[in-house]
């Protein structure tokens, strides 16, 4: 089964030991200039936000069927099976269609390279393999963010939402927007409250496209017969009434 | 030495200094990246090169494979005299969009990894493929009019061997791309306003492509003729006048259909941006469509010229309304290209019709190919051509 983050914003004191493993994990740099920042970008992948007083966290929620990766023309963008949603800066040619694509904005650009790359969250993928927990659980101080399978993480959401009915409202977020995430939330108060978006589809976004792309083989072969036929009828209708021109 | 110096017009002028800035800003894109040239940021990674150059530029250049279809599939020879340069503006333009991708692109060196990086699940792979073989569908069309130019006759023979098959596979590499341009924004339902968020994006942009493509040939015929002091084919261009209206017509009427369909008729009445640009958009639509019905209007050069240009300015709001700024809100931020953008933009079209002037100027683009189909200029021959 496929591993999973669950953040309970409850829980979350605010204190952005996350974001200060990420940037570790990742050998970004970390000090209270970028620890200030309230948003994800190239040289910070995870962002603890406080909405009034509830803190929330923006990380990539690495979706079970991931837009970014459906969409990406040269296959660098892949959903492992292990979970997360990995990225190949090799491949990478700088088109941002993931960045587009995306509906929760999380790909940001290293605009200011030359060699530019897209940046992202990917779960730690290469501690998970290790059967490590990410980096961002492995320093929460208070259990806020924690670590583990996607089915476990959501029973065991379930179970504090009804333990605790006046604390939390009815709902986690991250079941079935776009299809489902890795990433899922527990909040206070509605989520759009804490900054996250509510107004998504159910459905996974890869599918929008895919119904039309898997026309493509019909068109071509429907295509193909029609032109040459008309093809055919129109140059015989010429040729016929050349020849009988010439009769006459 | 003076003497040989090109006279300086005020167009020369223009040129130059469109050029001077796009270079300008060619060196602020090398050194200092898509961050030291453009506007875009993580919330808003498509713009102007995008919006303008790629969406706008493959569909101008769409004349190439509808006048092909026209011609050689439903054989419809009295457009023939049109379908050099129509085929010369779509190989320059797909280069031309090329080009812009390679400023647009974070990684240009690496524009070919989609032909050996393969993701059949991604829009941008089939458009990828499907632009790489178009453009070089094209380039042999477009080759026998070098081959005449020199004279060189057993390729000329050689290549009119396979020019059927490879125009049909022109038609259907284009239905394919220009149709997929559309698909490529499927996958935001959430952030494009719902006036142009349509599943059927793909027929729509399929079908206005179509259109434009007889507007852009209707266009260019118009300027060729003032600049090289040829007569203007207008009983043909004017038939093709009739056709667009016709095209326009089914558009405007499925696009209408679409939006009732999907309930959002409603938001025509929101004062919002978005809601201005779409009746700017439409407008440059149905104010053509109507008057090219008037055969007053197609008989005249100057309102037949004013027509197409406005379906060309028309399509232009629609895909740079679907490519930026229906996007702006869903995207939860507001963009406006930088000065450096627009330059490039500027120089990229100047370039594209320096070289079309060129090669016009050149190679046999307009004249005697073809010339015996060529009916008499006389009036009637107006309503003959599409009636098959």
């Amino acid at each position: 089964m496929s591993k999973a983050i669950l953040y309970d914003s409850t829980l979350c004191i605010g204190c952005k030991a996350c974001e200060s493993g990420c940037a570790e994990r990742w050998g970004l740099p970390y000090n209270d200039k970028v620890a200030a920042e309230e948003k994800i970008s190239a040289h910070k992948l995870t962002a603890v936000e406080t909405h009034g007083e509830h803190y929330s966290r923006r990380l990539c929620m690495n979706c079970v069927q991931p837009a970014c990766a459906s969409v990406c023309p040269v296959g660098a963008i892949q959903k492992t099976a292990l979970g997360p949603v990995v990225y190949d800066a090799d491949k990478c040619m700088g088109c941002r269609y993931c960045m587009q694509a995306c509906p929760f904005q999380v790909p940001s650009y290293e605009w200011d390279a030359r060699l530019p790359r897209m940046r992202k969250c990917d779960m730690c993928s290469d501690r998970q393999i290790q059967g490590k927990q990410t980096a961002c659980a492995d320093a929460c101080p208070v259990g806020a963010t924690i670590c583990g399978e996607r089915d476990a993480l959501l029973a065991e959401a379930k179970k504090r939402i009804a333990e605790k009915p006046q604390a939390y409202i009815d709902k986690v977020y991250g079941v079935q927007e776009v299809g489902g995430t890795s990433v899922l939330y527990l909040s206070a108060v509605p989520f759009e409250q804490i900054g996250l978006r509510t107004k998504l589809p159910m459905e996974a976004l890869p599918e929008t496209t895919w119904r039309v792309l898997e026309l493509v083989p019909d068109v071509v072969s429907t295509g193909t017969v029609l032109l040459g036929g008309i093809w055919w009828i129109t140059n015989r209708r010429a040729e016929v009434a050349k020849k009988e021109g010439r009769r006459k | 030495m003076k003497v040989s110096l090109p006279k300086i017009t005020v167009w020369r002028a223009i040129f130059a200094a469109i050029m001077m800035s796009g270079m300008y800003a060619t060196y602020l894109r090398v050194m200092y990246g898509l961050g030291g040239s453009t506007n875009l940021s993580d919330k808003f990674p498509w713009g102007l090169w995008i919006g303008f150059d790629v969406m706008c530029g493959v569909g101008l250049a769409a004349g190439g494979f509808t006048l092909v279809a026209l011609v050689h599939i439903f054989n419809i020879e009295t457009y023939k005299p049109v379908l050099r340069p129509a085929i010369l503006t779509a190989f320059l333009g797909y280069t031309l969009v090329v080009v812009g991708l390679l400023y647009d692109l974070g990684r240009p060196d690496r524009l070919w990894h989609p032909l050996v990086m393969w993701n059949p699940h991604s829009v941008m792979f089939e458009v990828a493929w499907c632009v790489t073989l178009y453009s070089t569908v094209l380039f042999l069309e477009f080759l026998p009019v070098v081959f005449e130019k020199f004279g060189m006759h057993k390729p000329l023979a050689w290549i009119h061997r396979i020019s059927v098959p490879l125009m049909i596979l022109g038609v259907l590499l284009s239905t394919l791309h220009q149709s997929s341009l559309g698909t490529l924004f499927l996958i935001v339902p959430e952030k494009l306003y719902a006036l142009w968020y349509t599943p059927i994006l793909p027929l729509l942009f399929w079908m206005s492509a179509i259109a434009v493509g007889l507007a852009m040939t209707i266009f260019e015929s118009w300027h060729s003729s003032r600049a090289f002091g040829r007569a203007l084919e207008l009983p043909l261009l004017a038939s093709m006048g009739r056709v667009l209206a016709v095209l326009m017509s089914v558009y405007l009427w499925v696009r209408f259909l679409d939006m009732t369909h999907r309930h959002v008729l409603g938001l025509l009445a929101v004062n919002r941006t978005e809601t201005w640009l779409f009746w700017l958009e439409i407008a440059l639509m149905v104010v053509p469509t109507v008057l090219l019905y008037q055969s007053k209007v197609r008989m005249r050069p100057g309102a037949l010229y004013a027509c197409a240009v406005m379906v060309v300015f028309g399509f232009m709001a629609n895909r740079l309304n679907v490519g930026i700024t229906g996007l702006e809100a869903g995207s939860g931020t507001h963009y406006v290209p930088k000065w450096s953008e627009i330059a490039i933009t500027l120089s990229i079209v100047a370039a594209g019709f320096a070289i079309f002037h060129f090669v016009a100027q050149n190679f046999p683009v307009f004249e005697a190919h073809g010339h015996e189909h060529v009916p008499a200029p006389q009036e009637e021959t107006e309503e003959d051509p599409v009636a098959v």
